[in-house]
């Protein structure tokens, strides 16, 4: 689409001459970041809301990718051990400026940036609640993943969860004497829970949830409110058992009449800390766990890690890079990622519509033979565990074959490069062209989508929406163009952005980027003919050495950007874990504007809304 | 006109009602009988209906690369010199790469000199806690850990049965040459036979030692 609405164009500036910029306009306040292996600038905690709007609306940075909280618990400096880090990026494509807040960690407080980019209102809370800085100015500073009366903050490094074995894998007591035993056993259910010393248990019990509802308006006098029809207030909780959220989400709605006044979104109830699982684990340990978050795009995931540990491991010496290959298999595997996503997201949405699980079949049923590959080759169909650090698992098979045994009473075999071709030259664009004949001029979702939950360009841009969302607002941003990484570059492909930033909009921004994926999926083909025989095997070492350093890897999943900020510590002798291990989740930061989109609309859209949104509670609650 | 999407939207409905049967009269004999291309056809491209299998009267075939709880791969009962010798050394690197930590070795000493001895005393697998990921069939250097076919390991107690032991894990090398056959070949390949890599260095250590005191 050609008339394209951008918020009011800023002239950017590449990051260094940014970085120059603020250091001259705040010459007391913004220093250079000059620790090993690490990049942009500290700015004084106290100067951050100033230094965030000259980021935002001198220098073009309007888009906050990511902020988050970094514990330098014993590693940094007793006065300023607790960090926020934040990952600016011009919404014209370019790339990031990281500024970074510090704080003691004993009295941790660091002002909000609310205001300045809506976007961070999640991903504050979130800080607030895993690691316990404080942000004034946040207007409704509360745990988000956790739960009301939980003790202490799970991601500072010197607390320690339930079962807490060791603070590093792997453990000592597997090898060489591992005499098995059950964590269970040594730590029984019943004790492995602590409360603050001040926490009442009965307010668990708590029916009316005050705190809950605190700041929603129920204490409105509803007769008082100017209007002609006086209808009273009412709070509907949706979810977390409702099957329209898509898993254990939960909504907490006050109607109007049937309009929907706020809606607040509870999560959590999925949250099993993967951050600090991921900082016990060693680099590779944690791919496997990825496949977890987004499990319907599992692959994406794995890619989205490499790349961020790979930019560190590149950093020191013996660092291959991948093979051209290896680049072309992981590209072709989140291409076909995003097709299984789209897909089934198409399918709830549908279903959310009311159209029950007929279109979410048929696209089920495609979906399944994409699968087949991924079980061809990676070996699983959800969790791909696919990717390593400089390359692949395993090439593509020559075929992709069953053989009988006790458990397989059948067989199937087929040429895998047939198959693929056959995919994607002839069976998936069929099937697209028929679901779009099937759907895309049907009344009833018509009526039902366009105009509904409409997310203007400029808010879509300040609530650091991603994906579908942001592009169905008509902001042309995708990580593959705006800051390309593996061979993207090379592959001719367009970005379909929407007009009105509605349902609709969304639903055919993910149609017309599946008939993207397939373009980009017939350019590989060939590819992968012509380097047929090439190495695609990463690193060979089970614990590659990562230098010190951070790095910020992100990949246009199908759901949005999906980020990894890594921090190594890089012990040369001593443990190969993580320090930081932070995921960007689109899934989370999209749901930021759910209430906004909501307003004022019915009860049924709500549902609508959310499945347009498209979210998956492994990635957001993780 | 006002209905036409939803017309064109239930024609394809219908479409898809009666190619489920064409597809039906094409290979419905088929679907009861054993043969073996029936899937072949129902899974591959060709398939255009809908198609229900019959869990767990049939199954689908899993692929070669297929991964599910590892095993333990051990020589034949009938070896010639060593029958049911584990592959395994107990070097510990499994238990290493393994992301939820869930193998479990107990290495062999040897009783007079306490020196390890390479073999496992005790090896477990913890398949509740056992994520899937295959980094232990990966990274083993000696291709004595691999990773099953055999998905159907749910059990009425978890308590007692989850736990697998290195009687239960273990499996003769016959059965990963047969359910990966590909790759059994590959691995051969690369270490030069079809025997344990140390058997095949032993051999060949032993072939150069007897050439040089042919040559003297």
């Amino acid at each position: 689409m050609t008339d394209q609405v951008l918020p009011e164009k800023v002239e950017t500036t590449d990051v260094d001459s940014a970085i120059a910029y603020l250091k001259d306009k705040f010459p007391s306040a913004v220093s250079d970041d000059t620790r090993d292996g690490y990049s942009g600038v500290i700015v004084d905690k106290n100067k951050l809301v100033d230094v965030a709007r000259a980021i935002r609306d001198e220098l073009g940075y309007n888009y906050l990718s990511s902020a988050t909280a970094v514990d330098y618990h014993t590693l940094g400096e007793p006065d300023s051990d607790m960090e926020m880090v934040y990952h600016a990026y011009p919404i014209t494509g370019g790339g990031a400026l990281v500024f970074k807040a510090q704080t003691p960690r004993d009295n941790p407080e660091i002002p909000s940036l609310v205001n300045v980019w809506p976007g961070a209102d999640f991903q504050e809370r979130e800080a607030y609640d895993l690691m316990g800085i404080r942000f004034p100015g946040h207007p409704n500073l509360k745990r988000i993943l956790m739960w009301e009366g939980f003790l202490g903050h799970p991601l500072r490094k010197d607390w320690k969860e339930a079962y807490y074995e060791e603070d590093h894998k792997p453990f000592s007591s597997r090898w060489p004497s591992g005499n098995v035993w059950r964590a269970e056993e040594k730590n029984a259910y019943g004790k492995n829970v602590r409360y603050p010393d001040d926490f009442d248990l009965s307010r668990l019990n708590d029916v009316s949830e005050e705190s809950l509802y605190e700041g929603l308006g129920l204490g409105v006098d509803v007769q008082a409110i100017e209007g002609t029809m006086h209808t009273d207030r009412l709070v509907v909780n949706m979810g977390p058992h409702h099957p329209s959220t898509h898993g254990v989400f939960r909504m907490v709605i006050t109607l109007d009449g049937e309009t929907i006044d706020t809606l607040e979104p509870v999560m959590g109830y999925l949250h099993r800390n993967h951050e600090k699982i991921g900082e016990r684990n060693t680099y590779l340990h944690n791919m496997p766990f990825t496949d977890r978050l987004d499990y319907l795009s599992s692959m994406g995931n794995n890619l989205g890690y490499a790349l961020a540990v790979e930019q560190l491991m590149a950093l020191g010496p013996r660092w291959n890079p991948p093979s051209y290959r290896a680049e072309v298999i992981r590209v072709l595997m989140a291409e076909l990622t995003r097709i299984v996503n789209h897909l089934w997201s198409i399918g709830f949405l549908l279903n959310d519509l009311g159209a029950f699980f007929t279109p979410m079949l048929y696209a089920n049923n495609e979906r399944e033979k994409i699968l087949d590959f991924f079980e061809g080759v990676a070996g699983s169909r959800l969790m791909c565990n696919y990717v390593r650090f400089g390359g692949v698992f395993q090439d593509i098979p020559e075929r992709i074959h069953s053989v009988q045994n006790m458990v397989n009473d059948r067989v199937r075999d087929f040429d895998s490069m047939k198959f693929l071709t056959e995919l994607v030259s002839e069976r998936l664009p069929r099937f697209l062209d028929e679901y779009e004949y099937y759907l895309s001029e049907n009344e009833i979702i018509k009526a039902r989508c366009i105009n509904v939950g409409v997310l203007p360009p400029d808010e879509a841009v300040g609530y650091s929406a991603a994906g579908p969302l942001l592009r169905g607002s008509g902001i042309p941003y995708d990580v593959r163009r705006a800051d390309p990484y593996s061979i993207y570059p090379e592959l001719d492909f367009d970005i379909p952005v929407g007009e009105r930033g509605d349902i609709y909009d969304r639903y055919t921004v993910r149609i017309r980027e599946m008939r993207e994926s397939l373009r980009i999926l017939r350019q590989l083909l060939p590819r992968l003919e012509a380097t047929k025989g090439e190495s695609v095997a990463g690193t060979n070492a089970h614990t590659p050495r990562v230098p010190v350093g951070e790095s910020y890897g992100r990949v246009e999943n199908p759901k949005g950007e999906l980020g990894f900020y890594v921090v190594s510590a890089g012990d040369a002798k001593g443990t190969q874990n993580p320090w930081r291990y932070h995921v960007r989740a689109p899934s989370f930061i999209n749901l930021t504007p759910l209430g906004r989109m909501s307003h004022k609309q019915k009860v049924a859209d709500v549902v609508t809304v959310l499945g347009s949104i498209d979210i998956v509670l492994g990635e957001t609650d993780r | 006109m006002y209905g036409k999407g939803i017309m064109r939207g239930l024609s394809v409905t219908l479409k898809h009602f009666f190619q489920t049967y064409v597809d039906d009269l094409r290979y419905g004999w088929r679907k009861y009988s054993p043969k073996e291309d029936n899937f072949e056809m129902r899974q591959g491209m060709a398939a255009q209906g809908a198609f229900t299998v019959q869990y767990p009267d049939e199954k689908l075939a899993v692929p070669e690369r297929f991964r599910f709880v590892p095993f333990l791969v051990v020589n034949e009962d009938d070896h010639p010199e060593a029958p049911g010798k584990d592959w395994c050394t107990s070097c510990g690197i499994c238990a290493k790469v393994c992301p939820p930590q869930c193998i479990w070795i107990v290495r062999s000493e040897d009783p007079n000199t306490g020196r390890p001895i390479p073999e496992p005393e005790a090896f477990f697998i913890d398949i509740d806690i056992c994520m899937n990921c295959g980094f232990c069939a990966e990274f083993c250097p000696f291709d004595a850990i691999k990773m099953d076919h055999d998905y159907e390991l749910a059990s009425y107690d978890r308590t007692t049965s989850h736990i697998h032991d290195k009687d239960h894990l273990s499996k003769p090398t016959s059965y990963w040459n047969r359910i990966a056959p590909t790759r059994a070949a590959e691995e051969a390949e690369a270490r030069g036979g079809w025997e344990h890599i140390d058997v095949i260095k032993e051999r060949k250590k032993a072939e150069k030692a007897a050439a040089k005191a042919a040559k003297k």
